[in-house]
């Protein structure tokens, strides 16, 4: 725990979200800080609106916070150009969504090799990277499938083989098991549970308390703060 | 992104919804091979015009009695009496004129012609044996008239097609005696079906020597004095020196009237080519309103698309990236509907061409460039719009929609 504190693979400090709605404004994260080390596997959970998908996509760099710092493997990503950023996204992190978002007129094989054709690698590394893969999350014989033509099951795994294919740093979940029921779910969990086992830092949005059970470190979010972290740092004051 | 990769992406990004790609190439192909047709049917008309000019002949210079406006007002003139008549001597004046090749005589006026009982009123010329060359005709049977001197001539005619048809029918006109006004002559010739030509049409004609014709006539005069020159370049200073021959034999006074082919076609040529390009112009238009098309359409996709492009921005893709495959896409469907239109267009002058044999429907090279490049053009600019809409969209307000 103290070897992961020691170089943080993200930290958060004094991050501020405030989405603007007409007249009123709504404080969506309130001075966060936030530490989470390389290889860690953490459930960030809390009431629908908490802000657990706003922090997401600031850790995803999908979205850019109000105030506060962001570091991720010690440099500072929130001032980073958005052409610079994208290229971060391309290298470092990797999304599962809860509704899969697959391109539905591509295969299951293009799908999963979609985030190395955008960043230009050759046809012939794509190739073996993505056999590969698809033998890793038993999709083979689904390689020329369209999504529709997938189980949601599948299809997750599809996302999840995408997600890992440009071995990123970390990968981000929201919610990858609320659109399958039980079994599947449990089974797409193993699989992101497999990833996080081989060294990939893993952070799952869950309103499932057995699903966030099953993390090493949960974080309880309400209103827009860190309610509760188990690592027992970074808790802000109840207010 | 790789091109080749970002051209298949844009590829199925287009065949993936095929009613709004077909609308958009339809609408490409119409407005090109609007151009295509359209400039074919102008320029074929140029061509046409221009085909019927040179069928008078090449090289040709035309000497008509009168100062017409055509030269120009000159005070000299508006002083001097009624000008002078074109006479046989001074058309063999002009064989002195180191540009000039040939000249033939031109009388013509029109008479009664009869064989067998058969009687019809035609337009008589009378020339000599140059007139073939400088117009070059072609005989169908026989001869022209024979050579020699033009104040004597052999009681000889030769007959146009038509005129043979009307008076002999199936039966063989060569050798026969024809009555022409009080005199008979023997057919030795017969022309050519030549079908066209503007003004005269020389298969109405009979043709007899220029003597005869005057004294049939009991003029001196000359309706025309024919010249060819001896090559192309050469024709300003054939018309130069045939001016300053007659201008010399006629007391110095400019009082004739000189013409060349090659103004009368470079009018036309110009006026017809104008005409061609506003038509041409108009056709864009199409192109303009296909321009149109695409934004729509590609604005249309972009919103079906907008989950789709936040994912593309989430794995990674800049917004570079997403403005080229949007582009791309606009470029690629413009080009099918370019080329489809072009396809069109040329299968549309083809059918022009089998319905008016005469008619050279032939669309013009740069109409075809322009209309290509234009309709590229209009679909990669109106692309613009959508695709930087496209590459500025929020990704994570992209992705919640659905
Ligand atoms: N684009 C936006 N504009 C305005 N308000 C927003 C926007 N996005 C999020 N919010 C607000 O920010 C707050 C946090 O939203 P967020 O989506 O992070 O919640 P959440 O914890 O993921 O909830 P859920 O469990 O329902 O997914 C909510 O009050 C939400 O209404
Ligand atoms: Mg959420």
């Amino acid at each position: 725990m103290s070897a992961t504190r020691a170089a943080p693979l993200i930290a958060l400090a004094g991050i501020e979200r405030i989405f603007q709605l007409g007249d009123s404004e709504v404080h969506a994260l309130r001075r966060l800080d936030l530490a989470i080390g390389a290889g860690e596997y953490v459930a960030v959970m809390g009431p629908s609106g908490s802000g657990k998908s706003t922090l997401l996509n600031l850790l995803g760099l999908l979205d850019r916070p109000n105030a506060g710092t962001y570091r991720l493997e010690g440099r500072d990503v929130t001032t980073l150009s958005a052409e610079e950023q994208a290229r971060v996204r391309s290298e470092r992190i990797g999304f599962v969504f809860q509704s899969f978002h697959l391109v539905p007129r591509l295969t299951a094989a293009e799908n999963i090799a979609l985030p190395m054709t955008l960043a230009g690698i050759a046809p012939a590394e794509r190739a073996a990277r993505v056999a590969q893969a698809l033998q890793d999350f038993g999709l083979a014989n689904r390689a020329d499938h369209r999504p529709d033509q997938l189980s949601g099951g599948q299809r997750q795994r599809v996302a999840i083989a995408r997600a890992t294919i440009m071995q990123p740093a970390m990968i981000l979940a929201d919610e990858p098991t609320g659109n399958l029921d039980r079994a599947t779910g449990d089974e797409v969990v193993r699989l992101l549970e497999e990833l996080n086992a081989r060294g990939v830092t893993l952070i799952v949005v869950t309103h499932d308390a057995a699903l966030g059970a099953r993390a090493r470190r949960q974080l309880a979010m309400e209103d827009g703060s860190l309610q509760r972290d188990s690592a027992g740092m970074a808790c802000a004051p109840p207010t | 992104m790789r091109t080749a990769d970002l051209i298949r992406f844009a590829r199925g990004a287009a065949t993936g919804n095929p009613l709004r790609s077909t609308l958009l190439v339809v609408a490409m192909a119409i407005g090109v091979a609007a151009v295509v047709i359209l400039t074919a049917l102008g320029d074929g008309a140029r061509r046409y015009v221009i085909a019927e000019f040179s069928s008078l002949g090449s090289n040709l210079v035309i000497i008509l009695p009168g100062r017409s406006q055509t030269g120009g007002f000159n005070p000299g003139n508006a002083v001097t009496s009624t000008p002078r008549d074109l006479t046989v001597d001074d058309a063999q004046a002009l064989l002195r004129a180191p540009a000039i090749r040939n000249v033939t005589p031109l009388a013509v006026g029109t008479s009664e012609i009869s064989s067998g009982g058969k009687l019809r009123e035609v337009m008589i010329a009378g020339t000599t044996a140059e007139y073939t060359a400088v117009r070059k005709l072609d005989m169908a049977q026989g001869r022209f008239l024979a050579p020699g001197d033009w104040r004597r001539g052999a009681s000889e005619a030769v007959i146009g097609a038509r005129v043979r048809e009307e008076l002999f029918g199936n039966g063989p006109a060569l050798g026969q005696l024809v009555r022409i006004g009080d005199r008979r002559f023997r057919i030795v010739g017969v022309l050519a079906a030549s079908g066209q030509g503007l003004g005269m049409n020389t298969d109405e004609i009979v043709f007899v020597p220029v003597s005869l014709a005057q004294a049939m006539f009991n003029s001196n005069t000359l309706f025309r004095i024919l010249i060819e020159a001896s090559g192309r370049e050469t024709i300003e200073a054939a018309k130069a020196q045939a001016s300053a021959i007659l201008k010399e034999r006629h007391d110095g006074e400019e009082d004739v009237t000189v013409i060349t082919q090659d103004a009368v076609l470079s009018t036309f040529d110009r006026l017809l080519g104008a005409l061609t390009m506003a038509v041409a112009g108009i056709a864009a238009i199409s192109l303009a309103v296909a321009g149109i098309l695409v934004m729509n359409v590609m604005l249309v996709s972009v919103t079906q698309r907008t989950a789709e492009i936040g994912l593309l921005k989430a794995l990674g893709a800049d917004a570079a990236t997403i403005r080229n495959s949007f582009l791309t896409e606009a470029a690629m469907l413009s080009l099918t509907g370019a080329v489809l239109g072009y396809l069109l267009g040329i299968a549309g002058a083809a059918l022009i061409r089998q319905l008016y044999p005469t008619y050279p429907a032939f669309p013009p090279d740069w109409a075809v460039l322009a209309g290509l490049a234009t309709a590229l053009a209009t679909g990669i600019l109106f692309g613009v719009l959508p695709a930087r809409r496209a590459a500025r969209l929020d990704p994570v307000q992209a992705l919640s929609k659905r």
